[in-house]
């Protein structure tokens, strides 16, 4: 490798948090899209919010958002704990429903 | 501190009051246990205390709890507007057979639907970035359960399950969306997101990146193609009640959320000209995309409802279409268009929580909402339909009703923006509408009546109910001055 690339990763600034999260972002994205299972997707979510956090963290890190950043971070937790839980208790009516959590087999309501 | 903290609560009325309902339903519950709905009747209670302490605010214009929320015209007008959905959504689920089965959980539907409130009230009245996204969870995350509140039934769990996971992954995305935009301006708050933007020479391309995720999120609320998929089916497996909020109160909520976002963020205050907004974010062509998106509700929304037998399904590819008018006032953006779409929002609400309210009377007697079972009930139950057909008749657009004025203004207004093109795809499809609204009254009167059909009986305050829905739309097919002067006059804190 480049010893300049080598020297850009060892040094942590903004772009490298931008760029974890970007990837991370994308992971969910495909998660979302890809996995049939109830479950798979709401992890997919979670990649989704929690990207959005580290991005919230490294701007506030990084630029003069100061205490915002880390504010809407805890709010977000938050928020994504309540989702979860409302998700799974829907899943799990879904589930005594249809004795599946496979999101093509749940799919009555058609036209 | 302290004092702006006091002062502030002062003009927090009218969501204090809600949210002291939910408390006060929460502790009824647990303690009265009786047969008759009185968390409803609390809830009811709440919403007109919240409604008159909302009409104190009239007129007045400031930012309160450190610029997280506004009271001002605009907002003011959307709070009334929400609050009467709710009021009407209450008195639809006090008399809804489909909700009787479980009246061991009346208290938390109405807590959810008072949640509900809370979360739509603070989402047309937040300028802050952080204070729209939670206002927005809130909204969501109580509707997801309310979709799915008839647990029992097959189709209100797969609601329920469709509509959490495509509401969880759009305001995912549309967090990301808003964490780059305040990276990028460094400010959560919408005046000093426009400061910043103002400032700045070059707009990146990010910047646009992230306005577009943002959309999604918005778009998804409004149900608008092309994030409309999750709408058919949570409109058809959601009890009709919850059908109603969402298809009227939740729209206008994330409208009125949409107009703010838009117009107080990138608003260009020094050259104030017809596309001074979409000026500020220039690299995507935003009046384009927004008119693509108002163009394709309006397609696909009422060619899909042509050929749909449920009548809640139906209603919900009409909304989609509706949704495609309103925006297409988003698309002018100037006072005309948002005047007109406040004008059209007002009327929207009344005829399409009648049309939802007849659905849900013909749905409790003769347990259908099958639009071919709906056969000779124009002699089985006259009044209701009558009014069903008014309805219908104002949601495609034809006068003397209220549906034509607010048509006409959104249409006029898009005329004088130069949207031609726009307004001929808007002229076409509405026509196209009318044979799927006219089907309904089709069956409704041009089929005789089994012999073993009698006549249904409805009892007086259902009939009440129904001329309170209907009495609005005929009367602002003729006298509709005031409720534009107030919408004229609400817009212009956007400086319109």
């Amino acid at each position: 490798m480049e010893p300049s690339f080598l020297q850009w990763l060892a040094d942590p600034g903004l772009s490298h948090f931008l760029i974890l999260s970007a990837i991370l972002f994308s992971l969910g994205i495909m998660a979302v899209l890809s996995k049939r299972n109830v479950i798979m997707v709401l992890m997919g979510v979670e990649l989704i919010l929690n990207s959005a956090n580290i991005n919230f963290i490294a701007f506030s890190r990084f630029t003069d958002l100061s205490l915002d950043g880390h504010m809407i971070g805890l709010f977000v937790i938050i928020v994504a704990a309540a989702e979860a839980a409302v998700a799974l208790a829907i899943v799990l009516n879904a589930y005594k429903r249809f004795k599946t959590i496979n999101l093509d087999d749940i799919s009555m309501l058609k036209g | 501190m302290i004092e702006q903290a006091l002062h502030s609560i002062s003009q927090f009325y009218p969501e204090i009051v809600i949210i002291l309902t939910l408390c006060v339903i929460i502790v009824a519950d647990l303690i009265i246990k009786s047969d008759k709905p009185v968390t409803g009747w609390i809830m009811l209670g709440g919403l007109v205390i919240s409604g008159i302490t909302i009409l104190f605010q009239a007129g007045q214009n400031g930012s309160f709890f450190y610029n997280m929320v506004v009271v001002d015209p605009f907002a003011v007008f959307f709070k009334l507007l929400l609050v009467l959905a709710g009021i009407f959504v209450v008195l639809f689920s006090l008399q809804s057979k489909e909700l009787d089965s479980y009246y061991t959980r009346k208290g938390e539907y109405y807590m959810l639907l008072s949640g509900m409130m809370l979360g739509m009230m603070l989402m047309v009245s937040s300028t802050n970035l952080l204070m729209i996204y939670i206002a927005f969870e809130v909204t969501s995350i109580s509707s997801y359960v309310l979709v799915g509140f008839t647990k029992k039934e097959t189709d209100s769990a797969e609601a329920s399950t469709k509509y959490i996971i495509y509401g969880a992954v759009s305001s995912g995305i549309m967090l990301y969306g808003i964490s780059i935009l305040i990276g990028f301006t460094g400010a959560t708050d919408l005046a000093a997101i426009n400061d910043a933007l103002q400032n700045r020479a070059d707009i990146p391309m990010i910047l646009n990146i992230s306005i577009l995720m943002i959309l999604v999120g918005m778009g998804f609320k409004i149900a608008v193609v092309p994030f409309h998929f999750w709408a058919p089916d949570v409109y058809e497996g959601a009890p009709i009640t919850i059908t109603a909020i969402l298809a009227v109160a939740s729209k206008t909520a994330a409208l009125g959320l949409l107009i703010r976002f838009f117009s107080v963020s990138f608003i260009d205050s020094n050259g104030l000209t017809a596309t001074g907004i979409w000026q500020t974010i220039e690299g995507i062509h935003w009046t384009t995309l927004l008119g693509g998106m108002a163009a394709l509700a309006m397609i696909v929304g009422n060619l899909t409802a042509l050929r749909q037998d449920n009548i809640k399904r139906m209603l919900a590819y009409s909304s989609i279409a509706h949704a495609g008018y309103l925006l297409m006032g988003v698309v002018i953006l100037a006072q005309e268009g948002l005047a007109s779409i406040m004008l059209y929002l007002f009327i929207y609400l009344f005829m399409n929580l009648g049309a939802f309210y007849v659905a849900m009377l013909f749905s409790n007697s003769i347990q259908t909402e099958s639009i071919e079972k709906y056969k000779g009930l124009g002699f089985r139950a006259p009044l209701e339909s009558i009014a069903m057909t008014i309805f219908l008749v104002s949601l495609t657009g034809i006068p003397p009703t209220g549906g034509f004025v607010a048509k006409l203004y959104i249409f006029s207004a898009a005329i004088s923006g130069g949207w031609i093109w726009l307004v001929t795809i808007a002229g076409i499809t509405t026509v196209i509408s009318l044979f799927y609204y006219i089907r309904v009254v089709k069956n409704m009167f041009f089929y005789k009546p089994e012999s073993n059909e009698g006549i249904i009986q409805f009892d007086l305050p259902s009939k009440t109910i129904l001329l309170i829905l209907l009495v609005p739309i005929l009367l602002f097919g003729i006298y509709f001055s005031p409720i534009l002067e107030f919408a004229k006059n609400s817009v212009q804190i956007f400086g319109m």
